[in-house]
């Protein structure tokens, strides 16, 4: 049987620049990843370290979607690219983390729902200080408001003296949940593109079923475990040179886990709330502020170290272009946390509305940064890998052979 | 070890012989000191292309399958080297490949099962996480932590000996570094265009064939203490004529085009020189065994080059090629977009489709599809070239490495009129023609290259009043002593 790529491959994007078929489609970045796709799929070196490349091999060749989907495949971990007989100063200039990153960006900004808001992308770094000026105004110009002033008298911790709690309900699920809808819209887009049904082969349709749960599985726990920043020896990935260290994926743990748990803080506080009918603030030994307090120290150490890898990074990896959006949403992850402590040390002094007004201020700024920052990065992500644990369980039709 | 000042064990060279010398020299207690000529990102040499090392087991291990017991290899050997081997030599290497990788294991290396289109090798090969750059940053990155100094883009030019025994080396620099003793584990004469012209002579042509010539690793190899120790006296062993040439990309880079440059659907259609004529069997084995010869073949070509011409039939079945194909929907636009005179090649293409017995197509085995009354014939997997589009693919001389170098004993000495050196040793490609005087089989010359070179590092450290504490075992075991 010839390889279901053949009708494709009249139409491959040529690997070395002569501008034929498709490729006019293919934006200057998303060439360049086809065109080191192609050097990787004749070398194939790297193919132990990640998903990446065993994705590769299933391919001939590289189209705007398969691009897509490698790109938010890559987790930037480096190895390829100090392991690469091809990297610069190789005329083959070859820079796998580099050339995902460029097109991993650009992905969110094409996904992006509304489309136009992706737009934010180009300046994330600046959206995100936006934001957060913005979020930080809007509450303590809303504090003097609604009490009167900023600096008060102590009100045990009562913060819906400060602002109702039904106003806050208000204004942070709607904030949150549009965030959620753009995510979901956006996510959604990007599957379709990558997963188009039309391409799917009648046989492998069985195979997509059977392969759905344990496949799911696979993925959360690849997301869980931060699995392909082990480098696929699980020593870690690259920082600063060709060594292994799997601090950044501790860090990332810290992150993940600690926006997790804040996350759960929240919810369990507005069950509390909801339900049983038990106000803020609550004690230090209760569970919406045992989980804040787990979360939040996860959320200070993790950005904390993530900031401190990212300065110290081998410029080659990633793309220097994100140093914005990357350390803009790292800086306001520690700020959520840092003001969250100080609320928390804080509330019970003159200066609670303040801090409440400006804790609530970064909260509010990641919310809305959310669908059009670094954020997109773990729902992308996680689609990719969701495809990527899919699809490897069907049948490869290709059947190259030999050396 | 102090930063600077003369070491006791200098090791020349940056690939993977070198670094296995040095840290072994620097396990045993000597200070020891890398010369690198390539500047720190071309580091490596040959070594930074590499992806497996060919392992002697008895039982499955690790990533291995099954076995390849050393009767298995020593034959394989044997075959490869029509018995231009040395036994007692090769079954050093083969033993020594059996226990060697917990060591490599250990200075960081990672192996990983075949990577995908390299099943056949499963059994016999281990291959390296990352390839051999993530194999030569490991070493580099231990020797750095063990204390070892690196000094890269410091070419030695000539060495001073003196009744065998090494005294010091100079740079091209001038810089004179003298040592208790030394390791030569600078690779072959490949890179040296120069060498390689005279060495393959001029043809009943006319033509220079090595001017057409591709190298398909590093551009520092080039040979010059390899000529230096011939001129100095030392034995020799290998043809200094020959290389091992495979049919390449023509497109590949001049220098380091390494292993994604080669063609791999030879075998799927026919090849056609620059006079639109068949030349050789393209169906006579499975490729892995028969890209070797091809580079040879192609160099007898006018021009040294040719074309693989396949059609949309081969197409998903071979490995990718890293450049595209010239394509065409018809075989005259094929032949014309390529540079080929139309008449012939169309002549050649007409008569290999008519003879085609097609039978059960199979590239997996040596199947029944063949021609007949066609000359050369082509035995196996022969489908008529029929089903657009039609793709050419060019080809050239590829130069993986030389056979020339410095004889040795199992002590990996250098020899001056058949006495062994006490000081001064060499590893790798340097002497790689002791065991594999012709011909290749996939990842020996990494299982050549890690045996002596720490042999070659022990034995250095030794002569420098260092004993190597856990060396000695395994040594005793590989040379079966
Ligand atoms: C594309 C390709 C793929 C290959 N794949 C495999 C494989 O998978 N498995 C396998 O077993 N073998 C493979 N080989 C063969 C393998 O590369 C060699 O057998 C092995 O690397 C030789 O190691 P070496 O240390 O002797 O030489 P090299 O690794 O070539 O090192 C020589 C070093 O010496 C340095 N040098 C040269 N001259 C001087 C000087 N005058 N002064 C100072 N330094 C100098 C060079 O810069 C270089 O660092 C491959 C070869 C090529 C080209
Ligand atoms: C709530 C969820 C998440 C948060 C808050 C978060 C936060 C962060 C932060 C702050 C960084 C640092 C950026 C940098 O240093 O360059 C980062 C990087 C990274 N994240 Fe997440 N992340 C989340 C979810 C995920 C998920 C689900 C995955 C995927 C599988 C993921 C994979 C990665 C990877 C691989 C990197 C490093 C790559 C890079 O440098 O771009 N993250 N994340
Ligand atoms: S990154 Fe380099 S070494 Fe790795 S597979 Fe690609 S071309 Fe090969
Ligand atoms: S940078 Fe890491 S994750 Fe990305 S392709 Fe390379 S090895 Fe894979």
């Amino acid at each position: 049987m010839p390889p279901r790529s053949d009708q494709a491959v009249i139409e491959t994007p040529p690997a070395c620049g002569d501008a034929l078929g498709l490729a006019a489609m293919l934006t200057a970045s998303e060439q360049d990843v086809a065109r080191m796709m192609q050097i990787c799929n004749a070398c194939r070196y790297c193919e132990g370290f990640c998903a990446v490349f065993p994705a590769m091999t299933r391919r001939l060749e590289f189209g705007k979607a398969d691009v897509h989907y490698l790109a938010n495949l890559c987790h930037n971990c480096g190895a390829c690219l100090h392991a690469c007989q091809y990297a610069p100063p190789h005329e083959f200039a070859v820079n796998v983390p580099q050339a995902m990153a460029k097109v991993r960006v650009q992905t969110y900004q094409d996904y992006a729902w509304p489309r136009a808001m992706g737009q934010l992308y180009r300046r994330a770094g600046l959206s995100v200080a936006l934001a957060l000026a913005g979020g930080l105004s809007l509450f303590m110009v809303l504090a003097v408001a609604m009490s009167g002033r900023l600096i008060h008298q102590p009100l045990a911790g009562n913060f819906y003296a400060i602002f109702p709690h039904n106003f806050l309900a208000v204004v942070f699920s709607s904030v949150f949940l549009f965030a959620i809808l753009a995510l979901c819209i956006g996510v959604t887009r990007f599957w379709r593109e990558v997963s188009p049904t039309r391409d799917v082969v009648s046989e492998d349709r069985f195979a997509i079923a059977a392969a759905r749960l344990p496949a799911t599985a696979e993925a959360v726990s690849d997301v869980a475990t931060l699995r392909y920043l082990g480098g696929g020896h699980g020593e870690g990935c690259n920082e600063e040179d060709d060594g292994f260290t799997l601090l950044r994926r501790y860090f990332h743990q810290f992150t993940l886990y600690g926006f997790l748990l804040c996350f759960a803080a929240t919810s369990v506080a507005t069950l509390y709330h909801y339900l049983f009918g038990w106000e803020a603030p609550y004690p230090w030994i209760s569970l919406p502020v045992i989980l804040g307090s787990l979360g939040g120290a996860g959320l200070l150490l993790g950005p904390a170290g993530l900031l401190w890898l990212n300065l110290r990074r081998d410029p080659q990896h990633g793309d220097s272009a994100q140093h914005g959006m990357d350390r803009g949403f790292i800086a306001l992850l520690f700020l959520i946390s840092a003001t969250g402590f100080a609320l928390l040390v804080l509330r019970d002094t003159r200066f609670m509305a303040l801090w409440l007004a400006i804790h609530l201020g970064t909260v509010m700024a990641l919310f809305l940064t959310m669908p059009y920052g670094k954020f997109a990065h773990g729902v992308f992500r996680s689609a990719a890998l969701l495809k990527y644990t899919i699809e490897k369980r069907l049948p490869n039709r290709l059947a190259s052979g030999g050396e | 070890m102090s930063s600077s000042g003369d070491p006791d064990v200098l090791v020349i060279g940056g690939g993977n012989a070198a670094l296995c010398a040095a840290l072994m020299a620097r396990e045993a207690g000597a200070s020891v000191l890398i010369l690198e000529s390539a500047p720190r990102a071309w580091r490596g040499g040959n070594s930074m292309h590499v992806r497996n090392l060919r392992c002697m087991h008895d039982a499955p291990q690790d990533v291995l399958v099954e076995a390849y017991p050393e009767e298995e290899f020593w034959q394989d050997l044997l075959k490869v080297t029509g018995g231009l081997t040395n036994e007692g030599l090769a079954r050093l290497v083969i033993r020594h490949s059996s226990r060697c990788r917990p060591w490599m294991r250990r200075h960081g290396v990672h192996f990983q099962p075949p990577l995908s289109g390299a099943l056949h090798v499963a059994r016999t090969n281990a291959f390296f996480m990352g390839g051999g750059k993530a194999l030569v940053n490991a070493y580099y990155r231990s020797a750095r932590n063990l204390g070892v100094r690196i000094r890269y883009e410091t070419p030695v030019k000539s060495l001073e000996i003196a009744d065998g025994r090494f005294k010091a080396a100079i740079t091209e620099a001038g810089e004179r570094i003298t040592a208790k003793s030394c390791v030569l584990a600078c690779g072959g004469f490949e890179s040296n265009l120069e060498w390689q012209r005279e060495a393959w002579g001029q043809n009943e042509r006319g033509e220079w064939p090595a001017e057409n010539f591709l190298i398909r690793g590093t551009r520092y190899n080039q040979g010059v203490l390899l000529k230096f120790m011939i001129d100095a006296g030392a034995d020799t062993i290998g043809d200094p004529t020959q290389a091992h040439c495979v049919a390449i990309d023509a497109r590949a880079p001049l220098y380091d085009g390494g292993i994604c440059t080669r063609i791999d659907c030879v075998s799927l259609g026919v090849v056609v020189n620059r006079d639109g004529q068949r030349f050789y069997d393209e169906g006579e084995d499975f490729w892995p065994k028969r890209y070797a010869i091809w580079g040879r073949l192609v160099a007898q070509q006018p021009g040294q080059t040719a074309w693989s011409i396949i059609d949309r039939k081969a197409v998903g079945r071979f490995m990718p090629p890293v450049f595209e194909g010239t394509r065409a929907g018809t075989l005259e636009d094929l032949a014309q977009k390529i540079g080929l005179d139309p008449v012939p090649f169309m002549d050649t293409m007409r008569a290999y489709n008519t003879a085609c017995r097609v039978g059960t197509f199979d590239h997996t085995t040596l199947d029944d599809c063949h021609t007949e009354e066609l000359s050369p014939a082509k035995t196996h997997w022969a489908l008529p070239i029929d089903a657009p589009p039609f793709y050419a693919y060019p080809l050239r001389p590829g130069i993986t490495f030389t056979y020339l170098g410095m004889r040795t004993d199992r002590t990996a000495a250098v020899h001056f009129g058949g006495a062994p050196s006490v000081n001064l040793f060499a590893a790798g490609e340097m002497m790689a023609g002791n065991v594999l005087g012709k011909g290749y089989t996939a990842g020996v010359g990494m299982s050549i290259g890690t045996a002596f070179g720490r042999i070659a590092g022990v034995n250095a450290a030794q002569s420098a009043g260092f004993a190597h504490p856990e060396f000695k075992e395994e040594f005793a075991y590989a040379a079966a002593l």
